[in-house]
């Protein structure tokens, strides 16, 4: 009887592997197969139907992308620097905003969350032309300040929400515990309230920088032509049939996507994610 | 002592929370070294006593005073109190020589300084080898005491404590108990202690003060409050929870008992209660009764003799507990041997353990009324 009952059971966890392979593998071609297809391109000399593989590979258009004409190093240094000085700023509204709708008890403060929502809630077109035109009259248009504002107050959503759960998930015993020994309200903020909250905000950060990194149709409307970013870089070397340069600047920009499931794997905990938007 | 007297000093305190009320007239003067506990059931307000007097909270009414000094508007990082927190609320992210250290690291405190005076805290409260440790990986035992140690490390004057040894299992909790109270009287600092733990209350503090409603409804020593409780509902917090409705007349220094339907005439003397001429209640514990079978003739001297009849038995350890049947009521009656469901007793309660209280409105509200009305009806 026993050997029957595990007989069956090793019959069974022996054959188990082929229905658990077959959905394995078509979930790996669906993820795998279009980024396969964006590497292949990268390293592609010559490529055209009906041929299912390029006929020559060569790394002759990573020269031509980060060669000093190519555009790419200034795109990338533009895309980077606007990102970070986005997450700078947006952090820095988005700490006090976030503690205070998490701590105090604000009148509207479900509103006032929703405010944050606002600049998504209506076509980015229409909303980045008029900052556009207003950016121009004030001097901000084609500077880095400019396009750091537009995504600011892009990002700004991701930023308040997330700190805004960072915070909620500290207990306030606790700083009420460092308030009790002894410290004033801003030591017992920044000793004990903002380490713990850190990895939401590091989340948080995390979530602009990618924001800010391939949004596209504020770049364009308020930095172009003067402030070149990555995506418009894609854009146009996508739109004139370049696929090479296409998938390289995609590749780029893929690689901080990558470096960010994996921090936010680490750092982001299931009581912040639940506090999200409450 | 008379020096110390007024350490603490609370005047008139009243808190509210939106339109209700917590806190009410709260006047109580601590002692310097004196342990004090805030005894209630939940919702009495006894937390929000310590809290305001830690200053997480404000009151709508009434001082906080210590050494004569007005405490009331001081934030609570200028009290000079150490609070210990139900959920000891140790910061996750230090270890336990940094929890307990921050105390002295916020007084600016040279470095070699806090070091001894953390492992001087660790081998007081038995923390030694531990300093690394963060506290998600202690013991439950473990992280009290180092909640313990970091409001002790900075030496205050007064000590608060939130219910702290609720989160301990049953067994660690009655040795805490004495381990910080012993503590508590070696560093001959002032405490006040929150709990709803009678019998944590009366083995700790030098002063129970029971709160009810917001209101103190009593304050005194163990022996006091257990002895001589001011109100039924003091009474029965204190495991009075007998209750029996009787009818009496104030003669002289006694209070004499008229015979009732189930209980035969007797007399207390009166000990400067305030009784007055009617019914009365009557409280008293189920230790506190003696039984005997009916008909037996007892030298009850003063006190009281019920008949019943009782109804079950049990043996909880010790003695043998009846449920006896008075009328239309049940009480709970120990005694050293069963009695078997169905005889007749005769339970006498002393003069000492018999804890009468004027009805205050004769009939109005009071459980044991109604259980009188409905009991007329069923018969």
């Amino acid at each position: 009887m026993m050997r029957n009952i595990s007989f069956g059971g090793g019959a069974w966890s022996t054959l188990w592997w082929i229905p658990r392979g077959i959905i394995f593998g078509l979930l790996a071609f669906f993820i795998f197969g279009p980024l396969f297809n964006l590497v292949l391109w990268t390293v592609a000399e010559k490529w055209y139907f009906p041929h299912s593989l390029p006929l020559q590979y060569g790394f002759s258009y990573w020269e031509k992308v980060f060669a000093p004409r190519g555009g790419a190093i200034e795109s990338l240094t533009n895309s980077l620097i606007v990102a970070v000085l986005t997450v700078v700023v947006s952090l820095l509204l988005a700490i006090p905003t976030g503690y205070a709708l998490a701590r105090l008890k604000l009148p509207f403060r479900s509103l006032i969350l929703l405010a944050f929502l606002i600049p998504q809630a209506f076509p980015n077109l229409t909303v980045y032309v008029n900052i556009a035109r207003i950016f121009y009259e004030i001097g901000l248009n084609g500077t880095v300040p400019g396009v750091v504002l537009v995504h600011v107050s892009h990002g700004l959503v991701y930023a308040v929400w997330i700190a805004t759960a960072a915070f909620s998930a500290v207990d306030p015993e606790l700083e009420q515990a460092a308030r009790n020994i002894g410290a004033a309200p801003m030591r017992a903020f920044f000793d004990v309230t903002l380490p713990l909250a850190a990895p939401g905000l590091m989340a948080s950060a995390i979530f602009v920088f990618l924001e800010s990194l391939d949004e596209f149709t504020g770049s364009y409307f308020v930095g172009a032509p003067d402030v070149n970013m990555l995506p418009l870089l894609l854009y146009t070397a996508g739109s004139g049939g370049n696929y090479q340069i296409a998938s390289i600047t995609a590749l780029l920009l893929l690689v901080p996507s990558l470096i960010f499931m994996m921090v936010v794997e680490r750092f982001l905990k299931a009581d912040v994610l639940s506090k999200v938007g409450h | 002592m008379a020096m110390d007297e007024g350490f603490v000093e609370l005047r008139g305190i009243a808190s509210r929370y939106g339109s209700t009320q917590v806190l009410n007239d709260i006047n109580l003067s601590i002692a310097k070294g004196e342990f004090v506990a805030l005894l209630g059931s939940s919702g009495c307000g006894k937390t929000t006593l310590l809290r305001l007097l830690a200053g997480f909270q404000t009151a709508s009414a009434g001082e906080v005073m210590v050494r004569r000094r007005n405490m009331t508007a001081e934030p609570p990082h200028k009290r000079g109190m150490a609070l210990v927190f139900q959920s000891y609320a140790l910061w996750p992210h230090m270890t336990v020589a940094q929890n307990i250290g921050y105390g002295l690291k916020l007084r600016g405190a040279p470095r070699s300084k806090i070091a001894e005076r953390v492992s001087a805290m660790q081998a007081l409260l038995g923390l030694q080898g531990l300093e690394a440790r963060k506290p998600s990986a202690l013991s439950g035992g473990q992280r009290q005491r180092v909640a313990l140690g970091r409001a002790l490390a900075i030496d205050p004057e007064i000590l608060l404590l939130d219910e702290p040894l609720s989160n301990l299992d049953a067994r660690i909790r009655l040795t805490v108990r004495h381990e910080l109270r012993a503590l508590q009287k070696r560093l001959g600092i002032t405490a006040v202690h929150v709990t709803h733990d009678r019998e944590e209350a009366m083995v700790m503090a030098d002063r129970i003060v029971i709160l009810d409603a917001g209101r103190i409804a009593q304050a005194g020593t163990p022996e006091e409050v257990y002895n001589r409780p001011a109100s039924a509902f003091v009474a029965a917090f204190m495991g009075a929870e007998n209750v029996v409705p009787l009818s009496g007349t104030v003669d002289g220094e006694a209070f004499v008992i008229a015979e009732g339907p189930v209980n035969a005439a007797g007399s207390v003397a009166l000990m400067a209660r305030p009784l007055s001429t009617g019914s009365v209640e009557a409280r008293f514990r189920p230790e506190a009764a003696r039984l005997a079978p009916a008909g037996d003739v007892m030298a009850p001297g003063t006190g009281i003799t019920f008949r019943g009849e009782v109804l079950a038995v049990s043996y909880p350890g010790g003695h043998w507990r009846h449920v006896v049947r008075l009328g239309d009521r049940e009480i709970m009656a120990d005694a050293d041997r069963a009695f078997a469901p169905g005889d007749a007793v005769a339970v006498h309660v002393p003069a000492e353990a018999l804890f009468l209280f004027s009805s205050p409105h004769q009939a109005a509200g009071s459980t044991n009324s109604r259980a009188m009305t409905s009991g007329k009806v069923s018969a």
